[in-house]
């Protein structure tokens, strides 16, 4: 019997204090006629099999109910409904959305066997945290490390893809032949490397989508030829799909060799450094024993690493510092959604709640349970916490995607980042945990209270209760106001790029690619051969005004410098002495608009046979010359002695974020045969009033015509060479801007509901105030004052956490101080107006009170 | 008292505990152990309703309108005034005499088809 009275918890209450006596009765009467030894364990069993699913059945019955009347209920107020089921769909949306992309990116899950022992091995100088390794270092680094496993090196490229089609530029890699062992993956056709293949070098992989796009997804790929700058390699292998590797732009890996005169190359950085960790060594361990080793390299070659150190990353954490600061900008400002959502769920069910406390009172005084009403309550926050939840989840499904852009190309990774589930889950239930709280507890003790609620005459929702809406009204206030002044600087800081000057006028110029396969285009004379049967044709076009080519263009190529000396000194190994180096045709600036201030623009003459010149920019001079005519001052620069001939006006090599280089620019034919390859002009650019549309096949057939095995790659108006600087950042701007404008929406709605229900619940008081004669402007500025404070309440401590927000981003600000007023004004201003949008509606309600009527209800 | 058809109809067919209930207090009020005993009398022992499935019926009708618990209860010397009587309303009536007609056609038509009951 004992057993059967505890099973009877199972039971819902209701139903246990209506049938439990009798339930109880009806069993110990059938046990009554069980006879036998097994009596009791019979009796047992049958309980059990009574009580189990019956009680889940009596609860199904509830809940069935409880949903039923909820819905009913909740269809009379659709704007309560619909409102708290947007404000949780924003709030689990946005966050779910942002969090997918954040550890999609912060926390990469690489295709890699065991990536968290990949590590990358860069040089580190004054100026550069990561930069690339040379061959001679490379080779001693590896030589000396024992943290590592396996070390190797890569080096990203692009490579004209020919035969079979229209000739192709392809994103590539060269790798050293332990790099795939490393990376720890096989390959899906065919294999990878082995030592015999760095040999002949003429050994190639192929990327999962290649082989589908370029070579139709033929199982028989492995051993055919296919033709790569102009010379035959065997593919040997095809790749698995995922793998993308180091970047997602490759396409193909070639083998990387070294002659043994690259072993001995100091100067020239160009790899990258992969390497798989011992079991046992550390990340730190590998760094402590790599510095050692440059200082040991460091002392066989004093002048020649002189500013040289080690610095080792995971793999994982690749990422520059302003991307990682952006997208921990972009979830701090999904945190303060989700703040602002938490707080008007918790608004909106408390007033829902406070409001139906005379119901609830009646509804305890007619003897309905304490649980009945409790679950009734449970069910009605949860239908729509949960509704909202799911919403949310839509949400963050349909806006992922567009967050595609926020995944930098440098992570070999996929580009759309999968929803991250668990991100969403603990949104929702930190929505759900304080919208069921907020909806449940108040309309509790309202039970509690039971009859007295029945006697203050329904005005209740005064006091405490007040106080706790207020508060999450001003944190309403705060987190948007957090939102708006972070947003404006950073809106400050993207206009102030993009009002910044480049040095060049963009409007008008076209750009395309057509870089010239070695060895076939190693000779001087051959490259401008290719260069004048192209620009002749191009010149001649109608609305063509100039045309020229060059090294690389500006911001697209930024690095690619040269240490400049002055006669009679010695080049400085610190970088300090770094020049900007370019070789361009006639016409580039006149293409590019880059004022000529002295001197000539460089001519078609200007060859191997003629003086050595050069074109410098302003600051070239400034640094060099500050005092004297630059025309004719010579410098060594690019293995030899240059005269100046000409002075221009600077341009933002570097882009807008980072400072330049001085820039100098030289004569195209003045340059040895298979020297300073990769200094090589392969870009075009052409300013024109024709669209692209036009100018295209006409350029297509120039340089058909001048080789017919020429791909052409990279066609873009200079202008978006330009915007794709600010691309990532208006991206991440474009999404805090509508996080921004969300915050905003939901203050607004905050405060609107916290002072409708106020003015509703002081009807007598405002007729009472009314019939002794209060003006309706007296009870208008009341409720205006008092929304206005609860304003100023939550704008105060805000302005000071955007304050701090702002120093800690302020890597993103270029300059712009986070304690800038115009945006700490305007951010305020905003917000303030928004609030006072909010109180507008229920201070002219209230001020509009007829007291005969309000009094007439007491 | 005729009661709506469509109210009639969408109870319909009615869960077999439920049908038995309505058969048990058609002719008297009886209380919960009682509705048990008669079920159990009348199927020869076939059918044993379990407490928690008879209560829950209970509930379930009594919210439906198909019993009412009882006003007048038996003589003081036989009664238990712990135990709630319950007696079948003319809707329960109702809805127990559709639901045999619609057995009745039921098993009309499957005789139509030449079906016969088991016989063992």
């Amino acid at each position: 019997m004992r057993v059967y009275r505890a099973l009877l918890r199972l039971y819902p209450a209701s139903f246990r204090a209506e049938y439990g006596r009798e339930l109880a009765e009806a069993f110990v009467l059938r046990r009554g006629d069980a006879r036998g030894p097994l009596a009791l364990l019979v009796s047992i069993g049958l309980a059990l099999a009574d009580v189990i699913p019956n009680a889940a059945g009596a609860h199904w019955d509830i809940l069935k109910q409880d949903l039923h009347y909820t819905s009913r209920a909740l269809r009379r107020t659709p704007g309560f409904a619909l409102t708290a089921i947007l404000v949780v769909a924003l709030g689990v949306g946005a966050n779910g959305a942002a969090f997918s992309v954040a550890t999609f990116v912060l926390l990469p899950r690489l295709p890699f066997a065991h990536p968290e022992a990949l590590v990358k091995v860069w040089e580190r100088t004054p100026g550069f945290g990561r930069l690339e390794l040379s061959p001679a270092n490379f080779k001693d680094w590896k030589a000396g490390a024992r943290s590592f496993s396996a070390m190797g090196a890569m080096s990203a490229t692009a490579v004209n893809l020919t035969g079979g089609g229209e000739p192709q530029r392809v994103g590539a890699a060269a790798f050293t032949v332990d790099v795939f062992p490393i990376l720890g993956r096989a390959a899906l056709l065919g294999r990878t490397f082995v030592a015999s293949d760095t040999v002949a070098g003429r050994s190639v992989v192929l990327s999962y989508d290649l082989w589908q796009t370029h070579f139709g997804a033929d199982v028989g790929v492995v051993g055919k030829t296919v033709e790569l700058d102009g010379m035959p390699y065997s593919v040997i292998g095809v790749m698995p799909q995922d793998f993308r590797y180091p970047n997602r732009d490759a396409q193909l890996w070639t083998t990387l060799q070294f002659a043994a005169e690259d072993l001995t190359d100091r100067s020239n950085n160009y790899l990258q450094g992969v390497a798989r960790l011992n079991d046992g060594a550390t990340l730190e361990s590998a760094r402590a024993e790599l510095a050692v080793i440059a200082t040991q390299v460091h002392r066989q070659y004093p002048k020649e690493t002189e500013t040289t150190a080690a610095n080792v990353y995971r793999v994982a954490d690749e990422l520059s510092d302003r991307n990682r600061l952006l997208l921990l900008a972009l979830c701090g400002a999904a945190l303060c959604i989700l703040l602002l959502a938490c707080a008007n769920v918790a608004n909106l069910l408390l007033v829902r709640a406070i409001s139906r406390e005379r119901e609830i009172a009646v509804r305890t005084a007619l003897g309905a349970g304490r649980e009945r009403l409790l679950r009734q309550l449970v069910t009605e926050s949860a239908l729509l916490v949960l509704s909202g939840v799911v919403a949310g989840f839509i949400l963050a499904r349909l806006s992922v995607p567009m967050l595609t852009m926020l995944v930098p190309n440098t992570l070999p990774i996929v580009q759309s980042p999968p929803l991250n589930t668990r991100a969403l889950l603990i949104a929702g239930l930190v929505v759900a945990l304080v919208g069921i709280g907020f909806g449940v507890v108040p309309a509790l003790r309202g039970a509690t209270k039971g009859i007295d609620a029945l006697r203050d005459g329904g005005r209740s929702g005064g006091g405490r209760r007040q106080r706790v809406r207020s508060v999450l009204v001003m944190i309403e206030v705060m987190a948007s106001v957090v939102l708006l002044i972070t947003c404006g600087l950073l809106m400050r800081a993207m206009w102030r790029l993009q009002s910044l000057d480049p040095g060049f006028r963009t409007e008008n110029v076209l750009t395309l690619r057509t870089a010239l396969a070695w060895p076939r285009y190693q000779d001087p004379a051959v490259r401008e051969r290719f260069y004048n049967s192209v620009l002749s044709g191009v010149r001649s076009l109608p609305n063509v005004s100039s045309a020229a080519y060059v090294t690389g263009l500006p911001m697209a190529m930024a690095g690619g410098t040269w240490n400049a000396t002055l006669p009679g000194q010695s080049a400085a190994h610190d970088g300090s002495n770094g020049a900007s180096l370019r070789f361009a045709t006639s016409q580039y600036f006149s293409t590019m608009s880059i004022p000529l201030q002295r001197g000539r623009d460089i001519a078609a003459t200007d060859d191997a046979n003629h003086p050595f010149v050069s074109v410098v920019s302003e600051s070239f001079v400034k640094k060099y010359w500050p005092h004297q005519d630059p025309i004719g001052q010579r410098f060594n620069f690019a293995l030899h002695e240059r005269t100046v001939v000409g002075v221009v006006g600077d341009v933002r090599v570097r882009g807008f974020e980072q400072p330049s280089e001085p820039q100098v620019y030289l004569p195209t034919q003045q340059v040895e045969s298979g020297n300073v390859v990769f200094y090589t002009p392969k870009d075009l650019v052409v300013r024109s009033t024709s669209g692209a549309a036009v100018l295209l096949p006409e350029i297509r057939r120039f340089v058909r015509e001048a080789d017919p095995q020429q791909p052409i790659s990279n066609v873009a108006p200079l202008a978006d060479v330009v915007a794709t600087q600010t691309a990532s950042r208006a991206a991440q701007l474009r999404v805090l801007e509508l996080l921004a404008a969300i915050a905003l929406l939901l203050a607004t709605v905050g405060i609107h509901g916290l002072l409708s229900f106020a003015v509703s619940r002081r009807r007598q008081e405002i007729g009472v105030r009314v019939a002794l004669g209060a003006q309706s402007s007296t009870i208008l500025s009341m409720f205006l004052r008092e929304g206005l404070l609860l304003g100023l309440g939550g704008l105060l401590p805000g302005v000071l956490v955007a304050y701090a927000a702002g120093r800690a981003m302020q890597a993103l600000l270029v300059g712009i101080r986070p304690g800038d007023p115009v945006t700490i004004v305007a951010g305020v201003a905003l917000c303030g107006s928004a609030t006072l949008v909010g109180c507008l509606r229920p201070a002219f309600r209230a001020s509009r009170v007829d007291p005969s009527i309000a009094l007439r209800a007491e | 008292m005729s009661h709506d058809r469509d109210l009639i109809d969408g109870m319909l067919p009615l869960p077999p505990a439920t049908f038995h209930i309505l058969m048990a207090v058609s002719d008297e009020d009886r209380h919960g152990y009682a509705i048990i005993q008669d079920v159990e009398t009348r199927t020869g022992g076939d059918l044993r309703l379990s407490a928690g499935t008879l209560y829950r019926s209970i509930q379930r009708m009594l919210e439906q309108g198909l019993i009412v618990e009882a006003k007048r209860r038996p003589a003081p010397a036989l009664d238990d005034e712990r135990r709630r009587y319950y007696s079948i309303t003319s809707l329960g009536t109702a809805v127990a005499r559709a639901e045999m007609s619609r057995l009745t056609q039921l098993i009309r038509l499957a005789r139509a088809r030449g079906l016969t009951p088991e016989t063992t």
